[in-house]
Parts: C-alpha cells; sequence; structure tokens
C-alpha cells in the first residue's frame, strides 16, 4: 500500500506541471493543484471523506474531482471502494460520473467490480430508457470476463427493448463483448441478425457497425435488410451512413455483374485499331446484354443526395461507392463534391487529396474541370502542396500543359525548398508524358542548373540525368554544362547523378571525361559513398574506353577504394579490378566487361506513387497508408455471372410479423423516422421503380407524416409538401406498386399502426410508463393523427390501431386433404388495402411435399349475398418445403357467414371455407371518455345487451382484462377516468356501426359487460364470445 | 473504431486522454512527437501515422493536437471529421463564459437535431449570408484563378417546432450545396427551396459555391514594387492597396501580411494608415490597414535591410490579403423570402449579407 501510494503521488506531481495552463479548461477546480507530496495524499483522504458524505453535492464535486484526474492520466484506483459504493445512487449525475470511473478502473479492479454488477442489472429494468441504455454501456464497457454470461444476456435482451436508442446501444454493446470475448461470435451473430432487421434508423448505422467488426463475411445476412437498409439510409445519422456505404459497396462487388463497359477503363478510348469488325460487334452485344440489376441502380440513387452531405466522410464515402461500384459515366457527379472538400480542415483536404490522386491517374477527364482549384497556394502546408502538385501531374495533357508549366514556374520559386525540389521532379514527369514538351522542360531545367538554391540545382540534376537516359542522342552540350556543375555543387545525389552521366556518355563527350574523372580521383576520400560509387563506375567505364588516357588514374582510384573504410566500396573495387583489369587469374567474364559496363540501360520510368493504389478500396486508412491496414476488408471482383437476385426478395410473412408482438412484454417498437420509409415490402418483380417523380395517392403517407411531427397541428398542412420529397416519390412507387399487385398488404400505414399500438398498450397498462421524451411526444402527438385521418376518410369515428393483434391462425386447408399443400388464415387486424368494407386476411400457404406446386389460385367461389372478395394473385410456384403468405381482402357485410371459395392449384381444385369471428369485423376506434359517454347515451334500449361476470379478483386487474378484451375483438381501449370502469371501441368493418363496450367492476368479485351497438346481432355474438372468456381464470 | 484520445498542447505534453476501450499507454504518443519532429511545423504533421500496433490519427486545431489512437481499418476521413466536431463541441462548451454548470444531458427528440420543448419569449431567426472571394491573383494583377465560396449561417431561436422554408431570387448561382441534416433535399431539387425544422441556436445552414461560369468581381488590387539588388543591402518596398469592383460598398477590415524571403533581417517601412509590424525570427510582416479610403489609397514603403554579402533570394513573397465588405453578397446572391409553418406566432426575421476576402493571395 505504501508504495502504491508513493508510486501514485510522484507520477502525479509529475503529472501537476504539465498541466499549468489548461486549469482554465478543466471542469476540476483547480484549488490545490499544485499539492506536494503530502498535500496531494491528503487530498484523496478528503476526496473519500466527501464521497461518503450525505450531501450529494460533496460527492458530485468530489467525482468531478476525480474524473478529472482520470482524464489527466493519473491514477485514482485507490479510490474505487469508495466511488463504487455511489453506484447506485440516486443523483443522476454522480451516477453519470461513476460510471466514467467504473469504465477506467474495472478491468484493474475486477473483484470490487462486481459489486456493481447488481445495480446495472437493476438499472437494465429501468423505466427510462436513458437508465436502461446508459447500464448497458457501462456494463458492456467493463472489462471482466466473469461477467461475459450477464452481459450477453443483458445484450439479447437490449436487442428487443421499445426504446430504438437502447437497442442502438445493444448494438454497441455487441462490438465491446465481441472483443472482450470471441468465442461469443455464433450468439452475437444471431443478436446482429435480428437487429438487421430492425426497422429504425437510429439502429441500422450500429448494427452494420457491429456486422462489419463481427461477421463482415456472413453477407447473407444482408440480402433480405439490403432494400430496407438503401431506403433507409438518407435518414441515418451521418456515422452510420458512412458505415453502412462501405458495407454495402463491398456487398455490391459480390452481388452485381460488372457495370463498367470494356474499353471503359481506358481514359483515351482508344479503339483497338487492328480489332475486326465482328469483333467490334460482339463486344457491342455483350454490351447491348447487360441490364443493370434494380437493386443495384437501387443503391447508386439512394446514394447520390447524400453527396450534399455536411459530413466530409459521407462525401467521401459516396464517393468511394461511386467510384467502385457505378458505371463509369455516372462517376463525374462525384468531382465537384469532393473538389468541395478542399475548402475544409488541412486534415480532410490531405485525404481527399490522396483519393482525387488515384483517381486522376485512370480518369484524368472527372477533374479536369477542376484543375484551377488544385493551384498551390503559398500558405498551403507541404503535404498539402506536393498532392496538389500530384495531381496537377496526373491533369497535364497537350492542351493545358503550357499553362501548368508557367504555374510550375511560380513553384519552382517557392520559399519551401521541398515543394520546389517536388516541383522539378514534376516537371520531369511532364516532360516524359507529354513528348511535345519534352525540350522545353528540358530546357526549363537547365535554367535551373543556375539557381541559387542548392537544393534546386540538384533536384534538377537528376531530373534532367533521367530524362538525357531517355534520349541520350542529342544533349552533348547539356552534358559539358553539367560537368561543370561538378566543381561548385555538394549534393552527394546531384555529384553522383553528373558522374554517371558522364560515364554512361563518356564516348560522346571524349575530352571532358578523363578530366572529370582527374578531379573527381582528387577528391575521392572526401567524397560521400554514393559519389566514391559513381567514380569507381565512371573509371570503369573510361578504363574500357580509353584506357590509354585513364589506365594510370583508374588504378589510382581502385587503390583507394581497395582501403576505403566503407566495405560497400571495398567490395565494388575488388569486383571492378576483376573483370577490368585482365591477367591471368581473371575468368572469361572480363571478355565481356565493356558489354557489362556500357550495356543499354532501360531508362527509369517516372511514374506517380499513386498509379494503381486503387487496388485498395478508396476512402479507407489502407489507401492512404498504401499497405494493408489490420482488419482492412478486400473488395472482390465482380463476379462473372451475378448470384441469384432473389435471396434480397422480403416476403411478407416478415411484415406481418415485425407488427406483431411477440409476447406481451417484449414488442417490436419501430421508430419515427422522419423523412425517410421503413417499408420493407420491396416486392421482388419491380423494384426497378426508376422514376423519382412518384404520383399517386398518399393517404397513407399524410397521416404518417402528422404523426411523426411533432404535436403541432399546423404541420399536416406542410407536412404533405414538407415531407421530404424523397419518401414521396418512394410511397408513390410503392403506392403503384401495390395497385399493380394487389396483393400486398399496406406495408405503410400497417408497420405505423404498429407502432402506434405498442404505445397505446404500453400507456394504457400504465404501470412503466416511459418517462422519457421521445415517448411521450410520439403518445402526445397520437390523437391528433388520428384527427387528421379521420378528416382524410370522413367517417363518423376515428379509427386507430390495435391494440393487440393474435398470432392465432385457423386451418384453411389441412395438407393431408391439400394433397401437401397447406394452407392457414389468420386476421392481421389492419385495415384492408383493397377496399374499406372488407376484413384483411392473411394466407400462408406450405408445401409440405416435394415437387413443385404450380399456379396457386382462387377459383370458384360461393358467397352470400352482398359478400365480396378480392383474391390474391396466383403464386406461379411454390418450392418443396416452401412456404409463402399472400394478402386478400373479404367483405363479409358485418356478418359471421362463412365465405366459400375454391383453392386450386394446377392440378387440383380443393373446396375451403373461411369464417370471421366476430372480433375480427372490428376496426378499433379512438375516442374520449366523454364522447363514448355520449354515443353510449345514443344507443340505449335495443341496441344494448349486457351480462354479469363472476370471476377471481385476480382476473379483474384493468391488465388482465385489456389483454382479454384485445384478444377477443379487434376493440380500441378508451382512457378511463374511473378505476373501476374499462370501456373499449370499435366500429364494424363493412357499415362502420360503433360498437362501444364496457366492463364495469362490481362488488363481490362481479363485473358487468355492457354492449351498446346498433348492429344488434353481433354485439350479441360477441358478447356471447366475451362473457366466457372474460369469466375464466 | 476510435480507442483512445490524447490531447496535446504546443509544448508537448498530452493533457487529457481518454479511453473508451482498454487503456492505451501514453507512450503511444512517442511516435506522434517523433512524427511532430520531423515535420518541425505543427501544420506538417502528417494526419495519419501508422506505429507497429496502432494507426494514430490527429487534427490540430487552436495549437492543441488531438490525436486518435486507432487499431483497426476505418475511414480515416471519419475519424477526422469526428476530432473535429469534437473540438466544435468543445469550443461550444468551454467557449465564452468557461465551463458550463450543469453537465449536459442526454436528450432523444424526434427530430434528432432539435430538443423538444424549446420557449423563447421573443421568437428570431437571423440568417447571415456570407461569402468568401478565394483567389489568386498574379503578378501583372491578373487573375489566375478566383471563385466565391459561401454560407448561410443561422440563429434561430423560434419556440416549438416550427417549419421554416427560405427561398432565393436567384438560386441558379448555386452551383454546388451543402446542406445541415435538417434540410429536405428533395424539396431543394425539385424547386430550390431550402425547407427544414432548424435546429435550436446557432447552426450553418448551408454552404455553397457559385456556379464557375459566373466571372467574380475582383473587388481589391494591390499595386506592388518589391526589389532586391544583388550588390546592395537593401531593398525596396513598396504596396498600395485600393478599391476594384465593389459595388458602391466601403471596404473595411483591410489587413496584408506576407511571409519574408530569409534573407530579409529587417524593414523600415511608413504606412499612410493603419500599423505594421515585422518579426525578424519568423519573418512575417502584417499591415493592420483598416478601411480603405477611395480618395486617399493606403500605402506601405520603406526599405529592407538584407543579410550583408548574401546574394538576393530568388524570389518575391506572396500577399495575402484580408478584407471585409458589410452588406454586400458578391455574387449577388439574393434571399426572396422566409416563411414560417407549424407555429402559431410572428417571429421577427433577419437577413445580413457580407463578402470576405477567403485564401485571397497576390504573387509579387
Amino acid at each position: 500500500m505504501s508504495s502504491n501510494s508513493f508510486a501514485y503521488n510522484e507520477q502525479s506531481a509529475g503529472g501537476e506541471a504539465t498541466e499549468l495552463g489548461q486549469e482554465a479548461t478543466s471542469t476540476i477546480s483547480p484549488s490545490g493543484a499544485f499539492g506536494l507530496f503530502s498535500s496531494d495524499l491528503k487530498k484523496n483522504e478528503d476526496l473519500k471523506q466527501m464521497l461518503e458524505s450525505n450531501k450529494d453535492s460533496a460527492k458530485l464535486d468530489a467525482m468531478k474531482r476525480i474524473v478529472g484526474m482520470i482524464a489527466k492520466g493519473k491514477n485514482a484506483s485507490e479510490l474505487f471502494p469508495a466511488v463504487v459504493k455511489n453506484v447506485a445512487s440516486k443523483n443522476i449525475e454522480i451516477k453519470k460520473l461513476v460510471y466514467v470511473y467504473l469504465v477506467r478502473y474495472a478491468e484493474e479492479q475486477q473483484d470490487l467490480a462486481l459489486l456493481s454488477i447488481s445495480t446495472f442489472q437493476r438499472a437494465l429494468k429501468d423505466p427510462n430508457q436513458l437508465i436502461r441504455a446508459s447500464a448497458l454501456r457501462v456494463l458492456s464497457s467493463i472489462r471482466v470476463p466473469i461477467i461475459v454470461p450477464i452481459m450477453m444476456l443483458a445484450i439479447k435482451e437490449a436487442s428487443a427493448d421499445l426504446s430504438p436508442y437502447v437497442r442502438k446501444n445493444a448494438a454497441h454493446a455487441i462490438q465491446k463483448l465481441y472483443s472482450l470475448d470471441p468465442d461469443q461470435k455464433e450468439m452475437l451473430i444471431e443478436v446482429i441478425e435480428k437487429l438487421l432487421k430492425d426497422k429504425s434508423t437510429l439502429v441500422a448505422g450500429s448494427v452494420v457497425m457491429a456486422f462489419e467488426e463481427v461477421c463482415p463475411d456472413r453477407i447473407d445476412l444482408i440480402h433480405k435488410n439490403y432494400r430496407k437498409l438503401c431506403n433507409l439510409l438518407v435518414d441515418v445519422e451521418e456515422w452510420g451512413q458512412v458505415v453502412i456505404i462501405h458495407m454495402l459497396t463491398r456487398y455490391a462487388r459480390t452481388q452485381f455483374v460488372s457495370p463498367w463497359k470494356e474499353g471503359d477503363g481506358l481514359e483515351d478510348n482508344e479503339k483497338n485499331f487492328y480489332e475486326s469488325d465482328d469483333e467490334q460487334k460482339e463486344k457491342a452485344d455483350k454490351r447491348k446484354a447487360y441490364a443493370m440489376d434494380p437493386d443495384h441502380r437501387l443503391l447508386i440513387r439512394n446514394t447520390k443526395p447524400l453527396l450534399q452531405s455536411r459530413n466530409a466522410a459521407v462525401v467521401m464515402a459516396v464517393a468511394q461507392l461511386y467510384w467502385h461500384i457505378a458505371p463509369k459515366s455516372e462517376t463525374g457527379v462525384i468531382s465537384k463534391s469532393l473538389v468541395r472538400l478542399l475548402r475544409s480542415n488541412r486534415e480532410v483536404q490531405y485525404i481527399v487529396l490522396q483519393n482525387i490522386a488515384t483517381m486522376s491517374i485512370q480518369r484524368k477527364g472527372m477533374f479536369e474541370p477542376y484543375l484551377k482549384s488544385f493551384y498551390v497556394r503559398s500558405t498551403d502546408p507541404t503535404m498539402i502542396k506536393t498532392l496538389k502538385l500530384e495531381i496537377l501531374t496526373n491533369l497535364a495533357n497537350e492542351a493545358n500543359i503550357s499553362t501548368l508549366l508557367r504555374e510550375f514556374q511560380t513553384y519552382v520559386k517557392s520559399q519551401d525548398k521541398q515543394f520546389a525540389a517536388a516541383t522539378i521532379q514534376t516537371i520531369g514527369r511532364c516532360a516524359t508524358n507529354i513528348s511535345e514538351v519534352t525540350d522545353t522542360c528540358l530546357n526549363g531545367l537547365v535554367c535551373l542548373l543556375s539557381n541559387r538554391d542548392e537544393i534546386v540545382v540538384a533536384e534538377s540534376v537528376v531530373v534532367i540525368k533521367k530524362l538525357l537516359q531517355m534520349q541520350p542522342a542529342q544533349h552533348g552540350e547539356i552534358i559539358k554544362h553539367m560537368a561543370k556543375l561538378l566543381d561548385s555543387i555538394t549534393v552527394p545525389v546531384a555529384r553522383a547523378s553528373i558522374l554517371w552521366l558522364i560515364g554512361e556518355n563518356c564516348e560522346r563527350v571524349p575530352k571532358i571525361a578523363p578530366d572529370v574523372l582527374r578531379k573527381t580521383a582528387k577528391s575521392f576520400t572526401s567524397e560521400d559513398d554514393l559519389v566514391k560509387l559513381q567514380i569507381l563506375n565512371l573509371g570503369a567505364k573510361l578504363y574500357l574506353t580509353n584506357s590509354k588516357q585513364t589506365k594510370l588514374l583508374t588504378q589510382y582510384i581502385l587503390n583507394l577504394g581497395k582501403y576505403d573504410q566503407n566495405y560497400d566500396i571495398r567490395d565494388r573495387t575488388r569486383f571492378i579490378r576483376q573483370l577490368i583489369v585482365p591477367n591471368e587469374k581473371s575468368g572469361a567474364l572480363s571478355k565481356y566487361a565493356k558489354k557489362i559496363f556500357l550495356a543499354q540501360k532501360p531508362a527509369p520510368l517516372l511514374e506517380s506513387p499513386f498509379k494503381d493504389r486503387d487496388h485498395f478500396q478508396l476512402g479507407t486508412l489502407s489507401h492512404t497508408l498504401n499497405t494493408k491496414a489490420t482488419g482492412y476488408l478486400e473488395l472482390s471482383n465482380w463476379p462473372e455471372v451475378a448470384p441469384d437476385p432473389s435471396v434480397r426478395n422480403v416476403e411478407v410473412i416478415e411484415l406481418a410479423k415485425e407488427w406483431t408482438p411477440a409476447g406481451k412484454a417484449k414488442k417490436e417498437n419501430s421508430v419515427k423516422k422522419f423523412y425517410s420509409e421503413s417499408e420493407e415490402e420491396e416486392d421482388s418483380s419491380d423494384s426497378s421503380s426508376d422514376s423519382e417523380s412518384g404520383s399517386g395517392s398518399e393517404s397513407g403517407e399524410l397521416g404518417e407524416s402528422g404523426e411523426e411531427r411533432d404535436s403541432s397541428e399546423d404541420s399536416s398542412e406542410d407536412s404533405s409538401s414538407g415531407q421530404d420529397s424523397e419518401s414521396e416519390s418512394e410511397s408513390g412507387v410503392q403506392s403503384k406498386r401495390a395497385a399493380k399487385k394487389n396483393s400486398k398488404p399496406k406495408g405503410k400505414s400497417g408497420c405505423e399502426d404498429g407502432e402506434k399500438e405498442n404505445e397505446k398498450s404500453k400507456t394504457s397498462e400504465s404501470s412503466n410508463a416511459e418517462s422519457s421524451s421521445i415517448e411521450e411526444s410520439s403518445s402526445d402527438s397520437e390523437s391528433e393523427s388520428d384527427s387528421e385521418s379521420e378528416a382524410e376518410s370522413r367517417r363518423v369515428a376515428k379509427v386507430s390501431t390495435p391494440v393487440f393483434v393474435p398470432m392465432k391462425s385457423h386451418v384453411l386447408l389441412h395438407r393431408m386433404s391439400g394433397k401437401g399443400l397447406a394452407a392457414s388464415y389468420y386476421f392481421p387486424r389492419q385495415p384492408c388495402i383493397f377496399g374499406d368494407k372488407m376484413v384483411s386476411v392473411q394466407i400462408t400457404l406450405n408445401n409440405t411435399t416435394d415437387q413443385k406446386i404450380e399456379n396457386i389460385h382462387i377459383g370458384e367461389k360461393k358467397l352470400p349475398m352482398g359478400m365480396q372478395m378480392h383474391v390474391f394473385n396466383p403464386v406461379d410456384s411454390l418450392e418443396p418445403e416452401g412456404s409463402i403468405t399472400v394478402s386478400m381482402g373479404i367483405d363479409f357485410c358485418d356478418s359471421t357467414q362463412t365465405a366459400s371459395f375454391q383453392l386450386c392449384t394446377k392440378d387440383d381444385c380443393f373446396s375451403v371455407s373461411i369464417q370471421p369471428p366476430v372480433g375480427e369485423l372490428l376496426l378499433p376506434v379512438a375516442m374520449s371518455e366523454k364522447d363514448f359517454k355520449k354515443e353510449q347515451g345514443m344507443l340505449t334500449g335495443m341496441n344494448e345487451t349486457s351480462a354479469i361476470i363472476v370471476a377471481a379478483p385476480q382476473n379483474f386487474t384493468p391488465s388482465v382484462i385489456l389483454q382479454k378484451v384485445v384478444n377477443v375483438a379487434n376493440v380500441g381501449a378508451v382512457p378511463s377516468g374511473q378505476d373501476n370502469i374499462q370501456r373499449f371501441a370499435a366500429k364494424t368493418v363493412h357499415s362502420g356501426s360503433l360498437m362501444l363496450v364496457t366492463v364495469e367492476l362490481k362488488e363481490g368479485s362481479t363485473a358487468q359487460l355492457i354492449i351498446n351497438t346498433e348492429k344488434t346481432v353481433i354485439g350479441s355474438v360477441l358478447l356471447r364470445e366475451l362473457k366466457p372468456v372474460l369469466s375464466q381464470g | 473504431m476510435i480507442h483512445s484520445l490524447f490531447l496535446i498542447n504546443s509544448s508537448g505534453d498530452i493533457f487529457l486522454e481518454k479511453h473508451w476501450k482498454s487503456v492505451v499507454s501514453r507512450s503511444v504518443c512517442d511516435y506522434f512527437f517523433e512524427a511532430q519532429e520531423r515535420a518541425t511545423e505543427a501544420e506538417n504533421v502528417p494526419p495519419v501515422i501508422p506505429t507497429p500496433h496502432h494507426y494514430l490519427l490527429s487534427v490540430y486545431r487552436h495549437k492543441i493536437f488531438f490525436v486518435a489512437v486507432i487499431q483497426t481499418e476505418v475511414p480515416p476521413l471519419f475519424v477526422i471529421e469526428f476530432l473535429h466536431r469534437v473540438v466544435d463541441t468543445f469550443q461550444d462548451y468551454f467557449g465564452v463564459t468557461n465551463v458550463g454548470d450543469q453537465l449536459p444531458t442526454g436528450q432523444l427528440s424526434v427530430v434528432p437535431w432539435r430538443r423538444t420543448g424549446v420557449k423563447y419569449t421573443n421568437n428570431e431567426a437571423y440568417f447571415d449570408v456570407i461569402e468568401e472571394i478565394d483567389a489568386i491573383i498574379d503578378k501583372s494583377g491578373s487573375t489566375v484563378t478566383a471563385e466565391i465560396q459561401g454560407v448561410i449561417d443561422a440563429c434561430v431561436k423560434l419556440t416549438g417546432m416550427p417549419d421554416l422554408t427560405l427561398s432565393f431570387m436567384n438560386p441558379r448561382l448555386l452551383d454546388d450545396v451543402s446542406f445541415h441534416p435538417c434540410v429536405r433535399f428533395k424539396r431543394w431539387e425539385s424547386e430550390r427551396i431550402l425547407s427544414f425544422i432548424p435546429p435550436d441556436g446557432n447552426f450553418r445552414l448551408l454552404s455553397y459555391h457559385v456556379s464557375a461560369q459566373n466571372l467574380v468581381a475582383i473587388p481589391v488590387y494591390v499595386k506592388h514594387s518589391i526589389s532586391f539588388r544583388d550588390s546592395s543591402s537593401l531593398g525596396r518596398f513598396e504596396i498600395t492597396v485600393g478599391p476594384k469592383q465593389t459595388m458602391g460598398k466601403a471596404i473595411e477590415g483591410v489587413t496584408v501580411a506576407s511571409q519574408m524571403p530569409r534573407g530579409v533581417l529587417n524593414m523600415s517601412l511608413t504606412p499612410s494608415q493603419g500599423t505594421h509590424t515585422f518579426d525578424p525570427v519568423t519573418k512575417m510582416l502584417s499591415w493592420d490597414v483598416g478601411k480603405i479610403n477611395p480618395q486617399k489609397l493606403p500605402s506601405l514603403k520603406g526599405t529592407m535591410s538584407l543579410q550583408a554579402g548574401a546574394s538576393k533570394p530568388d524570389e518575391n513573397p506572396t500577399i495575402n490579403l484580408q478584407f471585409k465588405i458589410q452588406q454586400l453578397a458578391i455574387s449577388g446572391l439574393k434571399v426572396n423570402r422566409l416563411d414560417m409553418y407549424g407555429e402559431k406566432y410572428k417571429p421577427f426575421k433577419g437577413i445580413k449579407y457580407m463578402t470576405k476576402a477567403g485564401r485571397f493571395q497576390v504573387r509579387t
């Protein structure tokens, strides 16, 4: 202990000095910050006391100081026991800070940390979603392996939480648990799979992030969610957008065929001249055959608006998506946005310029119009300057080179010499790339040889050497000039380059070369190693071509080299001597010495360092570093043949399941989105909805937006227009499709309904009402939204959402009697999209045979008078073990009469029938208690039926009654001011007559059940059905 | 994604650290210090530094390095943009009156960028249209490149959930735009109207770029004569700033800054107005000119003393100019109207225009 605290104090004393001047920005009171050894000890004592005090303010103060210590990197671990006691504090501020502390130190103090776990477990059940979320966050951040099972459980539960915010945090926790214990992978993938289905924009980004960390190779989990993700994308928060776009880029490269036409990659579009006409025609045919997968198009289309994002990372993500998966002709749109980012901070510029550099090599055309945006300013940091220069070089062509060279002249004069040197390299590259200006550039560079700055001269020499190497014939003059430079220039690379040049061309400058050798022989010992090697080379070459004049000089140099300190030079000396000086021991090689030394050497290629860098996905860390970073996910090549696109089709059944609460407490709550839709029922066949401007009715849309906009009444007016047109068009497409297909439920409104329903059941249970703003505001707004839909539908009563949807399905056709075809139906309790007066029915068809069943459709109908039926679209074929859910609508005319019809396959017809339970002939209605009483007052006498029920008291709690009633009938709960009375309201589907149900508790475990309705027949049937249910135990 | 964050001040002290996963030792910053040393200047420190086990991604603002420690592949802009947002938040939080008392409360709202239950007694919405001219002017005074970048900054203090629309007289001027997430993109695409539920308080509604077809009016010119002579250790220096195309508005807040060549030891200058300084260490000349009076153009002239014996500098310094013009958007952009829906009260609305120099350089 004592040694511990000693270490701590020493460390903190060291830390104190560094925090000078930072106090102003710290949350921590600076008093006594410069404590000496002793006062520091005291300070901790005093913190402990504060933490044990019973005043929250003292505790809060202490926690602030402690968190401050952590932030400064000081050791505060000895306070652990004192801090952890406060984990259950009622004060939320203290709680938050204790959480911060725990996350930092739990790993070091595992045993003590375990004391806090039960608090978190309790907090995970807190009615406040913020507390649930933060408890999960801390629990998953405590890296104590022993609690892995607890974390796993918590994540599972949170992933089914009503609050999307908590579910988002569940997705975050997945990654943390995975890094703590990779063995949990399989279970975590299950959670990821579930969360991927989530329709909340809040969750989407986080779960995809988890997916990328835990199981990026499980592309199969994405299929069914692909279209949803594309459609949600605009409304996901910025950071989520980045992650999703990167993931979808990889996805697209595995699932779609290349949209790039052959020869497209060539910037110059040079047609192969010798290509025969036939071949060309063949190619053209291939081209014609390509049709982009609608899903591929969907992704490209839906990401485009994000180029306008204020977030540089989002813009870059879209840019790389276009680069990697869009047809080449469409990639152009990204240039403008990328250029826009160049106005941003230097770090953003740095990354963006790197990516532009890579792109501009392959596709000059994209950035040529923005040439001037890459002009260098003297205030740019050097790294930015050199990147801009790189891009300018890539963009240089015959047309703009003269302008560029003028610009380069300014750069060469820059005070930033490193940049000036880079400019010279650039001029060299332009000279080799564009033959028209080679001579101009060379002359310019030669002029630079008389520059005062040595770095500039040296760089010029090096570049000239490379240029001359490419066309050695006619440049004797320049070589002579360079030979003179040798007297003045000291930079080793430049001296070495000159020597090499003279050596290579020694026969063209026969007078100068030996003289240069003479001079350098004199200075040999004081030269840089690099230069020494070149002197040796020069000597060797001269010895071979002009031994008369240089034999002795060369031998002198070889002798110097023999005793050089550097072994490389000694080595080289020995090697050269053996080769060029013939003696009896020298082998066969010396015969070829001249060939070896004076061989034609290939000219160096002056290439961009960004060439081929796009084999890394653009926008990634790996691309920036030009090496594969840890965890880099390879972008696959386009498949030759696209994998089955139908894997992305989403069956209606999934939708139905989504709306339906799985159990009493765990209900999926979808979130309020601002503009987009979470529609999942994109249909298989025709999602090619290229038409951006959707028309068609939007009635569902209006109601929804009214609800989404917080409670303001006026919002209805503008929400119709203010509703982002993205979703308008989508819904337009959707409704058109629905109209065409006539076989789908109204996905959108259905989904929203499900949401409201959840809220309502929750608030009416009111046992654990959310105290958070999000839930409240939405349930507040509910009534408004309802009033709007009422106004629209011009009905007496406004339809609300079902409180509960029983999953009970009824057998329509048993597999034994259906020759392997089984069919069941259930009532989704959604307003029917096929007609106002119809009841929605969902039919699930199962193929239990081992053969395809083809052409499943409805044949002859035998319906009672007035009854109508909207059949589902024929199912072309159903695979063995396959199952499909289809929707139909039946107008039962508010009666419980049976609808009989034939269910046919290609070969057989089976007679089946549906008889609706009376409770399914209703649609729930929202009304106030006052309205209820008023309506009830008008439906007395003949219109009222009642019964007395006897049951145990535990069956008469409000929640039990609610549950039982809504299980039987699709009615809406009416808020009640009296504890002993519960009211429910609904209307009949066909005629819209009200159906009012009242349960009034009496003394002695009895209750009165009253039903008021004009439709006395179904009223009394309903009474008959409800009575036994309510009295049951 | 981000493992840890270190804040390093200009004297190289790590004064704050935060770890989101297990603790990464401070010593990882040594790699950063090495890179910093190599870069000599702070702004040349590479934003991405690979180390054997981590990657260090950093941003430099307010003379502080924000160094994020990363372990695996991540889009670097993701981290960089995030760090900049962190700095923005710090600025907001620590900004005017030191530290807020209240810890920030986590809030969840239906409209993610706007808190619920906003109430004001005075409801006001102010919009500032600010345009910046980025230009490079060559020696002879002709424009090498010039473009206009604009922003609309808003300060909206409105009760409830107002829904605003803002329209322009000449939206076609806007060539490239980027929006605050509150702006409905499709509405812009189809009608060229900005329709949005604003965040509460200050925010940047829109950034835009004016289309390149429109020639950019350059409101100022700089006449300069800077000469070094080989033989003498004295050089001559004279610059004059004058108005060019100002649409009749006054040019204010003019400052001139120039990085002089290393060979310049000192300068002895007399301004016709304003104050000037020359730092012999950094060789930075700055002249705070103030307002330009077209009748009497401001000038700065005098001599430069050069290092004796040294050859004359190759290059002439570039001049960086700052200025402001009130009540003018140089592109001619004009707001047509601002309407509010969704709330009943009548808000007070205000629009202000301003033109500024952005990166405005004159080569000499």
